[in-house]
């Protein structure tokens, strides 16, 4: 197996920084060319979901609904039965959590290839509050058949990941952040639907993150290996379907397991993986996240400190986590 | 026989009126079969679907898959025994099959699902996402494709738009101007709870849409000639969305079932379905249920 190609710079303080929503955007114009089936419907926030790219190269397949996310993503589906691909953008907040049924009935339940784009999902969102911090999309689009859930890690995975659900014929639903992250990818770095990644190889504990928290675990897996501990990091884009042999490979070397999403542990990510494990080889895991309540305001770096969601928050906890699971 | 069912005639063969008779004798065959399903709506509905089915659609149900076909949507997806039984009945799949409404393994499932029958378009059940739905449809004809031949119809209850889904359907539906798109109400005036003035009022429900901007017909959904020249002229106003309300009598055809609220959600015993069919057999229809 080759090696994950990281950005060169992603340990240094000016590592490139992007919304994770940029990407999309790019990607949403480079699928809009490859082919003329994807349309774009946006309730009222072109702009902050980035769909301004697309509308500005394909204005005739951009469809503005306003501010009416049931509408949103049923006329998508309509659109769909006739043969198109429609990508729909909303704050994940309002699409899927407003329109939740909608998605089940009209596309998920006949697999029809509608695409849910909610961005400034997660705590990133900041200043907006609980009612914008999206913690529990994952869980939401997870538990329903057909649909795909991925959460890019940077922009420049995000760029990919829309690409490449234009072409995978399902539903799907692509969680993307407002704040500017670190880029830890590369465009030489693989994304397949359905794949999870080694970034860094370790055999005393895994550590898997989806979304924003993959580059901090990186970080905390350099902290941790300045203290003799030796992490293999796991990143974890699509979390449906969850590519189970590359969890299972990993943890059967390393014998435990810490999980990290900027969203509700109970159904995220670590509750997937914690499903998974949980039949098919048991071992201690510790899931990080928000655990069952709601964010609140402030910047995205006051909130990941407090629900301590950063590189160091994590690797003391991985360190506690590894030494109370020692002396078992 | 109406004029329309002459012309109806002409056209496919059939007796428009009779072949009505025969979706409702269909209705109430599977619906006692099935001992669950919804008894008022579908047999108030069946004048329509038998007006769309055989007369107004372009469609080819031995080539489901048509490129220029009309689009039909159910949105009221609880009064799938009407669509099935039109659908039958036209030649999308065996009568017989009817007999296995809401079974397990059927293909007809107790609310529609698209795919699980050949020109089943729409999976609906929820209430208030058909009007949307084909607005998509219709945003595609007439701004993406171009395609001026081809419309898109929606059945919607009238319970139904007690959705707040339906008026963003409205709203999106005028801006677009989709002319394409033509929204037929089952004003039937009942649902689950009671009268829909009583539940939730609709009215003023003309003055609702044409404040929307949709242009708005009313016509007796019992009178199949009506019907059908109310769709025309909906497909002649090419500059706006068409509803029509047609008003229905709920339960029509069987007499102790009309205008009575509790036949909105309840299917007949096998002693009340032989009483409806003797009805029904008076009334038309020489072929034997479903």
């Amino acid at each position: 197996m080759s090696a994950y190609q990281l950005n060169p710079n992603v340990f240094s303080d000016d590592v490139e920084r992007e919304p994770i929503r940029a990407g999309f955007g790019r990607g949403l114009v480079e699928a809009g060319i490859r082919d003329n089936r994807v349309v774009a419907l946006c309730a009222d926030l072109t702009d902050s979901t980035q769909m301004s790219l697309f509308k500005e190269a394909f204005p005739d397949r951009f469809i503005e609904v306003g501010v009416a996310e049931q509408n949103l993503v049923t006329v998508a589906s309509g659109m769909a039965l006739m043969g198109k691909i429609p990508f729909t953008s909303s704050y994940a907040a309002f699409s899927p959590g407003r329109n939740w049924e909608q998605i089940k009935t009209t596309a998920a339940l006949n697999d029809q290839p509608v695409k849910i784009i909610g961005s400034h999902a997660g705590l990133n969102v900041g200043p907006d509050g609980a009612t914008h911090q999206m913690l529990e999309d994952i869980a939401l689009m997870r538990v329903m058949p057909n649909m795909v859930v991925i959460a890019p890690g940077d922009s420049v995975e995000a760029e990919k990941a829309t690409i490449a659900v234009a072409v995978n014929a399902k539903p799907s639903y692509l969680r993307l952040a407002r704040d500017k992250t670190p880029i830890f990818s590369s465009s030489a770095a693989p994304f397949e639907i359905g794949r999870a990644y080694v970034l860094r190889e370790g055999s005393d504990v895994t550590l898997a993150g989806t979304g924003t928290m993959t580059y901090e675990l990186l970080i905390a897996a350099r902290i941790l290996a300045e203290h003799g501990t030796d992490a293999e990091v796991l990143h974890v884009p699509t979390i449906k379907p969850l590519d189970e042999s590359t969890i299972l490979v990993s943890v059967r070397k390393t014998g435990r397991i810490v999980t990290a999403e900027e969203a509700q542990i109970a159904g995220g990510l670590g509750g997937a993986i914690a499903e998974f494990l949980g039949s098919a080889l048991p071992r201690p895991i510790l899931r990080c996240g928000v655990d069952d309540r709601y964010g609140e305001s402030g910047t995205p770096r006051e909130l990941l400190d407090a629900f301590a969601l950063t590189g160091a928050h994590f690797a003391d906890r991985v360190s506690a986590f590894i030494s109370q699971h020692s002396s078992d | 026989m109406t004029i329309a069912a002459k012309r109806g005639e002409q056209r496919t063969g059939v007796d428009l009126d009779e072949t009505a008779t025969l979706i409702r004798r269909s209705i109430i065959g599977m619906l006692e079969r099935a001992g669950s399903g919804h008894s008022a709506g579908p047999l108030g509905m069946a004048d329509l679907l038998t007006a769309l089915y055989f007369h107004i659609l372009r469609h080819d149900p031995k080539n489901p898959d048509w490129a220029e076909r009309d689009i039909f949507l159910l949105s009221n997806g609880h009064t799938a025994p009407v669509l099935y039984a039109a659908m039958a009945h036209s030649g999308y799949f065996p009568v017989e099959e009817l007999d296995t409404l809401r079974r397990y393994g059927s293909r007809l499932q107790g609310h529609p699902e698209r795919g699980a029958l050949p020109g089943l378009e729409n999976t609906s059940g929820p209430l208030g996402s058909g009007l949307s739905q084909g607005a998509g449809c219709a945003y595609v004809l007439q701004h993406i494709d171009r395609d001026p031949k081809r419309f898109v119809y929606v059945m919607l209850g009238d319970g139904e738009l007690n959705e707040g889904n339906v008026w963003e359907a409205a709203m999106f539906a005028g801006k677009y101007k989709l002319g394409q798109l033509v929204g037929i109400i089952d004003r039937n005036n009942i649902q689950i709870d009671g009268s829909t003035e009583d539940v939730m009022p609709l009215e003023d429900l003309r003055g609702k849409w044409e404040s929307f901007g949709w242009h708005v017909l009313e016509v007796d959904g019992h009178n199949i000639r009506a019907i059908i020249d109310a769709v025309n002229m909906a497909k002649a106003v090419s500059y706006k969305p068409t509803v029509i309300i047609a008003h229905t009598i709920p339960g029509k055809g069987v007499g102790f079932m009309e205008y009575d609220f509790r036949w909105h959600g309840k299917a007949p015993s096998k002693a009340e379905a032989s009483l409806a069919l003797a009805g029904l057999h008076a009334a038309g229809g020489s072929e034997s249920p479903s």
